[in-house]
């Protein structure tokens, strides 16, 4: 990966909606070496996948928090029964699984927080295996661009 | 303020982002025409942002991803700002969020291995201000990404 490819990368994320003869442009490459260049980046698994962007907030949904879940009964319960009924919940957004104080890391949307107490009760707290769960409530979000 | 068709629309570009607005209309029952109108819309409300690539920093050579959960001193007036402004500089930090809640803010910190990591710890995260408190979450896998709203 050259400097040129880092400049794409970055411009990627930040748009990977606008053309690659646009792209191209803003980094002094032709149109068909900014595609191939796409297309390289693209086999070597540098880009994971394309993701639309939505406002959450105007669209209804005004809370985001991320949870903490400790498994109840370690060994005995199956990790496969969890995250197959974690990844089905439709207000979970991320799942992740971590190593530390918890076991899982959730990322959950609400509208509002009697929504998410909802979420909380009813779908949360009864999957196969949750024990303790810590809840954060999200504020501020950025995403930065990286070592690239 | 939407209406289904919209939904409609935003919930199959949600789950193929790399859909074009002709076979997305189509998906949705509906003209090009009517969609195009539709998305552009939405647009200019700023419900829709746009569609962003999605790096995969283990690809890059960056194996260790470390969720650090931070408690700053709230004792110190301006800890908040202070704290954000110099953890930005720092080039592993991929994310940053502030919370209400036990934890203040959340780093995810990527590193090339743990050798690596444990270098950016001591050199750029143990000297920001204001730290009270440190833990951190080594990530394992990724069961579910970025599923998008339940729309």
């Amino acid at each position: 990966m050259d400097e040129t490819d880092r400049r794409l990368l970055k411009a990627l994320v930040r748009d990977a909606g606008q053309s690659t003869g646009v792209l191209g442009k803003r980094l002094g490459l032709s149109q068909p070496a900014t595609w191939r260049r796409i297309k390289r980046l693209e086999e070597a698994g540098a880009i994971r996948g394309r993701q639309l962007r939505l406002d959450a907030e105007k669209l209804g949904f005004g809370v985001t928090v991320f949870l903490g879940v400790k498994l109840a009964l370690r060994g005995r319960v199956s990790l496969d029964d969890f995250e197959r009924a974690v990844t089905a919940i439709p207000e979970v957004q991320t799942v992740e699984h971590v190593l530390g104080l918890y076991d899982y890391r959730l990322r959950v949307v609400a509208r509002d927080l009697p929504d998410f107490e909802r979420v909380l009760r009813r779908r949360i707290m009864t999957l196969p295996g949750a024990g303790e769960v810590e809840a954060n409530v999200l504020l501020s979000e950025e995403r930065l661009a990286g070592p690239l | 303020m939407l209406d289904d068709a919209d939904r409609r629309l935003l919930r199959y570009w949600q789950a193929e982002p790399t859909l074009s607005q002709g076979e997305l209309a189509e998906r949705a029952g509906m003209t090009t025409g009517r969609a195009v109108r539709r998305i552009a819309r939405m647009q200019e409300l700023g419900i829709v942002r746009g569609v962003g690539a999605v790096i995969d920093w283990a690809a890059l050579g960056y194996a260790v991803e470390v969720s650090l959960r931070i408690t700053l001193d709230k004792t110190q007036g301006n800890a908040f700002d202070a704290f954000m402004a110099e953890a930005r500089k720092v080039p592993e930090v991929i994310e940053l969020q502030t919370f209400l809640g036990r934890v203040d803010v959340r780093l995810s910190i990527i590193a090339r291995d743990m050798a690596h990591y444990q270098q950016i710890y001591r050199a750029s995260i143990l000297t920001l201000p204001h730290i009270s408190e440190i833990e951190a979450l080594m990530h394992v896998a990724r069961i579910k990404t970025s599923a998008g709203l339940p729309l």
